[in-house]
């Protein structure tokens, strides 16, 4: 019963090097929360203050961009994929 | 002779190494190359670039490289050129085409960029190179890498166009076709440069590659006579083209080397296939809402732009505008180039003369406005992008000849 969850190299300070982290299933803001209890910060540094993510980080799951879905109430199921990367490559 | 003291990230400040690297490891912001602009204005002026040959090392100490370049030396230096008859049929006196179409080695802006990335993987020693393309891209980093003697792993969409992966492929370049669109090459290639030590040119060389870019503006402002236009429209992917005009035109403005104060307002010209940042634009916004690329204009089709929001950003800070344009009138645009002022520009440049069309038609570029439009790449590489009818066929004789003249002159 878990998601995947792809690490870049800029935030796995936070996840002490994993490059791959399992979460229960839940909203992609869900996933956040829980992660953050495991790896203290992981949230503040996607995360603005107000709690949208931040400018230069996206999000898909199983390959998607969840600005196509439904942002952070994106439901993931169980056995899904997600991935974080650092949005400011290419052109 | 370098000037660059190191990278500095664009929104927090945070400063960096001269080192590939990505984007701000704090904010995960673009970064910028930051020079010793007091250094440069003591040994570059006006006389000391004139005396240089035409091509984009003339503003060499403005670029992050710290040894001579070894390859794309004959790159940048294209031509400006009075575009009256265009300018009459879009109702403007004062119009200039930038021609990007004729860059060396591979007939696009890419060159430029790519002059400077290549020249630094070989700066810092990296073993290969690769790039994630919509095409110009490719063609550039697998001729530089050619000439340079590193090995190109060039990841590319499969839906690109025959000619621009045929004009990858010949350098002996690695061309891999990815299933789906750029932004999944996107995606994938930035993956790939946490996983292989090489030089990524649009990822983990992007602070410096994005430099290159600066030139197109420099060369305007000198062939305008060191002067800045009131008005660019220039094509946008990423966005960084634009930006990069920008920071150009007012670094040479910082020196000392322009004889007025730059108040270019910026214009950027999208597909109506995938306008991100026309969209963000004419929301009076500066969120980018990614979407998915349908459109003939290939080289443009970037959904998630990477410089989408600084690119916004500044076009309403410059008082300019952004507009789009669907796929007729990008093969309008093509061919009223191409008539009027004989060049033939790729799909890009049939969107930015459409939309400098719309621009004018909606007065925010005004019939006495010194304006230049970018054109960025050749219409040799996208052919099928204009379906043209095919020649009239005669047998060789002077009666059959004449029957077509006066037969074409009925049809004027």
């Amino acid at each position: 019963m878990s998601i995947k969850l792809t690490i870049p190299t800029a935030l796995r300070k936070i996840t002490r090097d994993a490059d791959v982290v399992e979460a229960e299933p839940g909203t992609v803001r869900e996933i956040i929360a829980s992660l953050d209890e495991s790896f203290h910060g992981f949230r503040s540094r996607i995360c603005e203050d107000e709690g949208k993510l931040r400018r230069f980080i996206n999000i898909y799951v199983d390959g998607e961009d969840i600005r196509f879905l439904d942002n952070l109430s994106t439901r993931v199921r169980d056995g899904a994929e997600l991935a974080i990367v650092v949005a400011i490559a290419g052109g | 002779m370098t000037f660059i003291n190191g990278l500095k990230c664009r929104e927090c400040g945070r400063e960096y190494p001269k080192r590939a690297i990505a984007g701000c490891e704090e904010c995960f912001a673009p970064l910028e190359a930051d020079y010793d602009y007091d250094a440069i204005s003591r040994v570059l002026s006006r006389e000391v670039i004139s005396a240089r040959p035409q091509n984009l090392w003339r503003y060499r100490e403005l670029l992050p490289l710290e040894r001579e370049p070894v390859v794309g030396l004959a790159s940048g230096g294209t031509p400006l050129i009075r575009a009256d008859r265009l300018g009459r049929v879009l109702g403007i006196r004062d119009l200039y085409i930038k021609n990007d179409s004729v860059n060396s080695p591979t007939l696009s802006f890419k060159d430029r960029v790519t002059a400077v990335a290549i020249n630094k993987a070989l700066e810092f020693g990296l073993s290969a190179v690769g790039c994630a393309s919509t095409g110009n891209l490719a063609n550039s980093v697998a001729a530089s890498a050619a000439a340079a003697g590193l090995p190109a792993y060039i990841l590319i969409p499969d839906n690109l166009e025959p000619n621009k992966v045929i004009a990858t492929s010949i350098y002996g370049a690695k061309v891999i076709a990815v299933r789906g669109n750029y932004d999944d090459v996107n995606r994938l290639c930035t993956d790939l440069a946490e996983r292989y030590p090489w030089g990524f040119v649009n990822v983990n060389l992007r602070p410096f590659y994005g430099e290159g870019s600066k030139t197109f503006g420099y060369e305007i402002a000198e062939q305008l006579g060191w002067r800045a236009p009131t008005a660019i429209v220039v094509p946008m992917a990423g966005g960084s083209l634009i930006t990069k005009i920008h920071k150009g035109l007012k670094e040479l403005e910082q020196l000392g080397l322009l004889e007025e104060e730059v108040r270019t307002r910026l214009f950027g010209a999208q597909a109506t296939g995938c306008n991100p940042i026309t969209s963000a634009v004419k929301r009076y916004s500066s969120e980018i809402q990614p979407v998915k690329p349908a459109t003939i204009a290939k080289s443009l089709a970037i959904g998630n732009p990477a410089d989408g929001y600084h690119a916004a950003r500044l076009i309403a800070k410059t008082k300019g505008w952004a507009d789009d344009a669907s796929d007729e009138e990008i093969v309008a645009g093509i061919r009223l180039l191409a008539e009027t002022e004989g060049i033939f520009a790729e799909t890009a440049g049939g969107v930015t003369i459409a939309v400098t069309r719309k621009l004018i038609e909606q007065a925010r570029i005004n019939a006495d406005d010194l304006t230049v439009i970018a054109i960025t790449g050749n219409g040799l590489k996208t052919p099928e992008a204009v379906k043209l009818a095919r020649p009239i066929s005669i047998e060789p004789k002077i009666a059959q000849f004449d029957r077509v003249v006066s037969g074409l002159a009925a049809t004027v």
